[in-house]
């Protein structure tokens, strides 16, 4: 089932982190699985990196911990060595870091680079994007990576029913739209012509971290934005190039875009006012952040809509 | 074979902790000169009904109003009472579902899949609708002034569902009688592979399903229309179009599935 949500601010930054753990909490029932979260908070000159070194339930065998530090290390040296200025480097979990740094350079080449490190995924690559996706319910995974009071302008969440692919921190959203900096992607539904998007997109060079067909649409929109594509003609482009029942979220440094195909068959309910746009699959999750009374509406069937701060 | 009175009741949909099922009426209601008034707000959807229940079947009330009912999921479902309830709030998704008799406005929208084989009644939304508004609809009247998402009235079996405002894809989809009064635009596939009933459009048609057709106007349509909307009181357009199943699909042959095969359309 699954459930989505997303949310920006019009003006002002507000704390997104926040927003976005008690939208998606409420709609836990639709996916208890895992859950994530795409942040978007103040711009800076820095590139954050989050990365992963193994997953949630991997098994802890006796050289775990020195093993995922001797690859952290590693991290950092092919960081150095790709002409990365490393501003810090956090551990956020016993799995999970984040990196900051400065760098000028090629991002595909260097998510490649940190790739080739055994058992590194970037999660999210950007001056402003932070993807933050675990095992567990909204709240769980919130406090675990301390994101109440992330300061940011948008974001969009997820709350993952696993169907199709494994119970793991690579199947679980919001997706980077590798190897595009500042783009994301939230979905809920079934891509039908998975396989030949993504034979089609690996010949492009592109990667796939996970089997989940959902990573296909934000690699699709990467491709279409790299060869000049607005966020909101790719979008409109994939209602013909996606088969299958989907509404999806995508999200840049300062757009907010989402799709619905072409039976509707997935829900989504919006709220927008003059401060803050909200959207999510279920409507309680819109009246968790906002305590008056709101008028709705549902996006109709081929229907793209995109806001821009 | 053991009693049924000793087999131990076990819950096998454990909504991951949303189960209830010890829950019981919260009894909050406030009763006044056989009206009743409770807040909603606090409580689960599981006490919601209960308290609902409650107050219809035990203290026999026939008025009901719930305050704030904050979108929440499968409110006032299998409500099988002559009664009136007035939601001030909106609802969520499959909201009053299976029921037969009430008259119920909800003074907000409601999400996907509200009145579900709703047997009779009148229902008034005074906002928008989600989609599979009135799925297998089967008596009664449901009025949405806003407008409503896709599918409306999937496999809808009988009664009146209108519409003030737009409708999305597939509207009246296999739908096998009773009447949609749609006063705006409505999205591609209507009326697809219906079997029966009609649908009126005020609005523009973006394209007809498999089997949908334009059909004939008669007086009774004009008595309806003009019958329905003044019982609502709504604001009725100037003129609508008719459409009616085509009976032109497979299922309206006499033919057996062998003998289909061999017969060329």
């Amino acid at each position: 089932m699954c459930g989505i949500a997303g949310i920006i601010h019009r003006d002002a930054a507000a704390d997104v982190g926040s927003e976005m753990t008690h939208m998606l909490q409420s709609m836990k029932h639709r996916g208890p699985d895992s859950s994530g979260f795409a942040l978007f908070g103040p711009p800076t000159d820095l590139i954050a990196i989050r990365f992963k070194l193994a997953d949630a339930n991997d098994a802890r065998d006796f050289e775990y911990r020195e093993r995922l530090e001797r690859h952290r290390l590693e991290v950092e040296s092919r960081l150095n060595k790709i002409g990365a200025a490393i501003d810090r480097v956090e551990s956020e979990t016993e799995y999970a870091y984040r990196a900051t740094v400065r760098y000028e350079g090629d991002i595909k080449a260097l998510a490649d680079y940190l790739e080739d490190v055994p058992g590194c995924e970037v999660l999210s690559l950007g001056h402003s994007l932070e993807i933050v996706k675990d095992l567990g319910d909204a709240q769980e995974v919130s406090d675990l990576y301390k994101l109440g009071g992330f300061q940011g302008t948008h974001a969009i969440g997820h709350v993952r029913m696993a169907t199709e692919s494994d119970v793991d921190i690579s199947g679980a959203h919001p997706y980077w739209a590798y190897p595009f900096s500042d783009v994301a992607v939230v979905h809920n539904g079934q891509l039908t012509n998975y396989f030949h998007w993504k034979r089609r997109l690996e010949f492009s060079g592109h990667r796939f971290q996970s089997e989940c067909d959902s990573e296909i649409i934000a690699v699709y929109l990467a491709e279409k934005m790299a060869d000049g594509r607005s966020l909101e003609e790719a979008m409109h482009e994939s209602l013909d190039d996606l088969d299958g029942v989907f509404t999806y979220m995508a999200v840049t440094k300062d757009s907010l875009g989402v799709a619905k195909d072409e039976m509707a068959a997935k829900p989504l309910v919006l709220y927008e006012s003059d401060e803050l746009v909200a959207m999510a699959s279920e409507e309680i999750a819109i009246r968790a952040i906002i305590d008056h009374e709101i008028d709705t509406y549902d996006p109709y069937e081929r229907q793209v809509l995109v806001w821009s701060r | 074979m053991e009693p049924v009175a000793s087999i131990e009741r076990r819950i096998t949909y454990d909504a991951r902790g949303l189960a209830e099922p010890d829950a019981e009426a919260p009894g909050t209601s406030q009763i006044d000169d056989g009206k009743a008034v409770f807040d909603a707000a606090p409580h689960s959807t599981r006490q919601i009904n209960l308290e609902l229940r409650r107050l219809i079947y035990e203290e026999g009330i026939r008025d009901v109003t719930v305050l704030n009912p904050g979108a929440k999921h499968s409110i006032g479902v299998g409500i099988l009472q002559r009664c009136r309830i007035r939601f001030e709030g909106s609802l969520g998704y499959f909201g009053l579902g299976v029921i037969d008799g009430p008259e119920i406005v909800v003074n907000g929208r409601v999400g996907w899949s509200v009145c579900e084989n709703m047997m009779s009644g009148v229902v008034v939304i005074q906002k928008n609708a989600g989609s599979l508004a009135g799925a297998a609809f089967r008596g009664g009247d449901l009025v949405i002034k806003g407008s409503v998402g896709a599918r409306t009235g999937i496999d809808q079996k009988g009664g009146t569902i209108i519409v003030g405002g737009d409708a999305g894809s597939m509207t009246g989809f296999m739908m096998q009688r009773g009447r949609q009064i749609i006063c705006g635009d409505v999205g591609p596939g209507l009326g697809d592979s219906m079997y029966d009933g009609t649908i009126y459009v005020a609005g523009t048609v973006k394209a007809l399903g498999i089997d949908c057709v334009p059909g004939e106007w008669t007086d009774a349509d004009t008595e309806l229309i003009d019958r329905k909307f003044r019982l609502y009181g709504l604001d009725k357009p100037d003129s609508f179009q008719k459409f009616v199943c085509g009976k032109m699909l497979y299922n309206y042959d006499n033919l057996e599935p062998s003998e289909r095969k061999l017969v060329i359309h």
